[in-house]
């Protein structure tokens, strides 16, 4: 049996007992662990009515509801979308939905907070944005490639073009602060033919 | 082609040696990394999958990792050929299976593996036969940081490595060993095991990952978070507990030799007697049987063969490698009376050789 979010094999079968309702639920490795987390957390804050934020903490479905409609400005994805893939659609949700993905993640890994490996040029200044400033305005391209697809949608060309430039840009100024890290070849990341829409 | 050429050898994770070879098959750590330009895979376009795999192909090649890489374009491989990869340890199951833009690029040795578009935009895996996880992680850790040098990986100062399941941020990290325990699954203490490696966060999977049932005793321990911990912690968890599992099944071992001989010779020898002789067998069936003749020769119960022999044997049975050392594609009724031939004749030219 698949599991009903993703084409991985199921391997939990969960049955929820809700008043007056049974539903069967058959889920992969993963997505049970990000269910049950979910469950966990909901559950817990029903039990010991904290108010730490975690998802679905003593929220109405009203709010639950609106929680579910974030969006994310680059990617498009909504937190609904999120809860019923178990995956997340590009680097920016992590920024984006960081408070509701909080006590998920605690949940997951008991833990909020990054320690170990990072890429040498990050340069972490404690208390910066929240993105390493190169990898922010790269992720922001994601965004800028939808625009241009819209855009192109409404045979808006001048405006495409004007996005396409403001790619490159970025782009280029990734390139310049990746270089004095290694020497690269003069051709810049994920221009690729792509970007001509 | 390549491919044809790994046919004939026996792919690092079969190659039974390193510490430990008698139990631990491999060890294994891979990274999950993300570009910083692009959405995750899964919602990525196909246009934007399209460019991903270009844009690291062409920055792949320009990096130093551990020699020459063959690279392959998935969607350009035949499914038997991928399965084969799979087989291989290479790429997993969820890749072979994907559709769109995706590869993989191999070493020579077949240690270092670099998944193109599976759940992530870059997997780096890097394996080696028997219980070696600190020089995995080492050679692991230099690769990326190779290619971190040429590609804008995704990174958050609090969450870290930005990966497309909340499951795997932070480090990106999975660390796993693959354990032989036929021991402790014939002495029933399995279960016991297992119960209290899940109490440490630790997960227990088959030879082929997530979902996959535990075909021959064979088992894969990894860890389960990915977040507060750094590599080495996550890695040490790991390593950690080995020699505990390495000690049980020794034990278990021990224990059927001195209270259960007759038993264990009688199962060991009847496994034995069915590879050399069956007619048809399905892949299931020969790897708990080589299981079994495996313990046998590692207690000194058969002396004929060898475990590098064992080895060979579990690799060149699976369906896909079958079919390629054949040179030809057959349906499961055809592959089982196929790999039975293989099994009689493997035995009979050792018999010769022995002779």
């Amino acid at each position: 049996m698949r599991c009903q979010q993703c084409d991985k094999q199921a391997m939990f079968h969960i049955t929820e007992l809700e008043t007056g309702d049974v539903r069967e639920i058959h889920l992969c490795e993963d997505h049970a662990r990000v269910y049950l987390n979910q469950a966990e957390a909901n559950g817990e804050a029903a039990e010991g009515g904290s108010s730490s934020g975690a998802l679905g903490v003593g929220q109405t479905a009203e709010e639950l509801s609106e929680l579910d409609q974030k969006v994310c400005d680059m990617c498009g994805i909504t937190f609904f979308e999120f809860r019923n893939q178990g995956r997340l659609g590009c680097p920016h949700d992590y920024v984006q939905f960081e408070q509701e993905l909080e006590p998920l993640i605690a949940n997951i890994h008991g833990a909020v907070e990054h320690v170990g490996k990072r890429p040498q040029r990050a340069a972490p200044a404690p208390g910066a944005e929240p993105l390493p400033t190169a990898t922010e305005s790269l992720t922001s391209v994601i965004g800028l490639r939808k625009a241009i697809r819209e855009a192109i949608e409404h045979e808006d060309y001048e405006q495409a073009g004007t996005l396409r430039d403001e790619i490159q840009q970025r782009l280029d100024a990734w390139r310049a602060a990746a270089e004095p890290a290694r020497k690269v070849s003069p051709e810049q990341p994920g221009t690729a033919a792509g970007e001509s829409g | 082609m390549k491919l044809d050429a790994l046919t004939t050898s026996n792919g690092e994770w079969l190659r039974g040696t390193g510490p430990e070879a008698d139990i631990v098959m491999s060890s294994r750590v891979r990274l999950a990394r993300n570009l910083a330009q692009y959405p995750f895979v899964g919602r990525a376009t196909e246009q934007e999958r399209t460019e991903v795999e270009q844009f690291l192909h062409s920055r792949l090649t320009q990096v130093p990792v551990g020699g020459k890489l063959e690279y392959l374009d998935l969607g350009e491989l035949e499914e038997l050929d991928r399965q084969f990869l799979v087989e291989r340890q290479l790429i997993s199951r969820e890749h072979a299976e994907a559709v769109g833009a995706r590869a993989v690029a191999i070493d020579a040795q077949e240690q270092v593996s670099l998944m193109i578009n599976e759940e992530d935009h870059l997997r780096i895996q890097c394996m080696h036969s028997g219980l070696d996880l600190h020089a995995v992680w080492d050679q692991v850790s230099a690769v990326d940081d190779e290619i971190e040098s040429v590609v804008p990986y995704a990174f958050h100062d609090r969450w870290g490595y930005l990966t497309a399941c909340p499951t795997n941020v932070g480090t990106g990290i999975r660390v796993s060993v693959m354990l032989h325990l036929p021991a402790l699954v014939i002495t029933r203490q399995i279960d016991k095991v297992f119960r209290s490696l899940h109490k440490i966060s630790l997960a227990v999977r088959g030879l082929y990952g997530e979902g996959s049932q535990a075909f021959g005793d064979f088992y894969q321990i990894s860890n389960q978070t990915t977040l507060g911990r750094t590599e080495q912690d996550l890695i040490s968890q790991v390593a950690d507990v080995v020699p505990v599992l390495i000690d049980y099944e020794r034990r278990a071992r021990d224990f059927l030799l001195q209270e259960t001989e007759q038993n264990v010779h009688d199962q060991v020898s009847r496994a034995y007697g069915i590879l050399r002789t069956a007619q048809t067998i399905s892949a299931e069936e020969t790897m708990q049987l080589l299981s079994r003749v495996r313990m046998g020769v590692l207690l000194g119960l058969i002396d004929d063969i060898d475990v590098a022999g064992i080895n060979q044997l579990l690799v060149r049975t699976q369906p896909a490698h079958l079919q390629k050392l054949r040179g030809v594609e057959l349906e499961t009724k055809d592959r089982n009376i196929e790999r039975a031939r293989y099994l009689r004749q493997y035995f009979e030219s050792k018999a010769a050789d022995v002779n």
